[in-house]
């Protein structure tokens, strides 16, 4: 299924609409965002949020300490992100007290990531998007085999390769 | 169910795979069993592809720990408590 009617099925949206029309402030979307040694991560998660917020989807990050403090401060004024989590208490929040969220981005450049996102596809049963960076970036995206539709591109530095994929899944508020 | 930095515990592999510590599991211990990802033991949610191997030498467990920095770790940490749990509640291979 494209992301659009998956979006639009999860959070009963209609993505032609404009998103201040919609009453959908309670449904969020989930950004679980990996190692920020990669410095394009920052990036493509403030612009796939942004996405969602200009659809009407309420943006949570997920991330390690470093990984809360970039986003916090690239994002001072909370225009892109409602909040901010702990990386651990949230999946413990998913697993013991049954926390959904029905749309999930796992940012991934090495075998940890792929760890993360099987994990998140196995705790909650959301649509996962997988999205893959870094220079080993295709072997990376090979080893997830869970069924669903991966953003995958080849970048480190430069995040267009990456935009591009991600404009081509993130078609619905272009 | 303890806290695992209050434990002590033994890091066998470091900086690793996950499937490099299932393989190390396979080859190294004859009890094995599977849990789902999220699995809770000590205070810790296993993160891992399924099927997340875990193994049992006598009341020692052996488990993936992973963090996003750092890969993944295979810890060894003696619990009589959590390897009852999982003789009771895991699926044996």
């Amino acid at each position: 299924m494209e992301i659009k009617s998956e979006i639009s099925a999860s959070f009963n949206l209609d993505l032609n609409t404009d998103p201040k029309e919609q009453n959908n402030t309670s449904k969020s979307a989930l950004l679980v965002m990996g190692c920020p040694q990669v410095p394009l991560q920052t990036t493509a998660v403030l612009y796939i949020a942004a996405r969602l917020k200009r659809a009407g989807i309420n943006t949570v990050i997920a991330g390690t300490p470093s990984a809360r403090l970039l986003i916090k401060y690239a994002d001072f004024e909370g225009h892109y992100i409602d909040e901010i989590k702990d990386l651990d208490l949230t999946i413990e929040a998913i697993v013991d007290k049954g926390e959904r969220y029905p749309l999930c981005f796992v940012f991934i450049h090495n075998d940890a990531g792929v760890s993360y996102a099987a994990t998140m596809d196995s705790i909650m049963e959301s649509a996962i998007y997988p999205v893959i960076f870094g220079s080993n970036a295709e072997d990376v995206s090979a080893q997830i085999t869970f069924e669903c539709e991966k953003i995958t591109a080849i970048a480190a530095h430069n995040p267009k390769p990456l935009i591009n994929a991600i404009n081509g899944v993130m078609e619905w508020d272009a | 169910m303890g806290c695992l930095d209050k434990l002590p515990y033994e890091v066998l592999l470091r900086h690793s795979s996950f499937s490099e510590c299932r393989d190390y599991l396979k080859k190294n211990y004859n009890e094995i069993y599977t849990v789902a990802p999220g699995y809770k033991i000590f205070d810790v949610h296993i993160i891992g592809v399924p099927p997340v191997t875990v193994a049992l030498d006598d009341n020692i467990v052996i488990f993936p720990f992973t963090k996003p920095c750092h890969g993944t770790f295979l810890v060894r940490v003696e619990s009589e408590e959590e390897a009852q749990r999982l003789r009771k509640g895991s699926k044996k291979i």
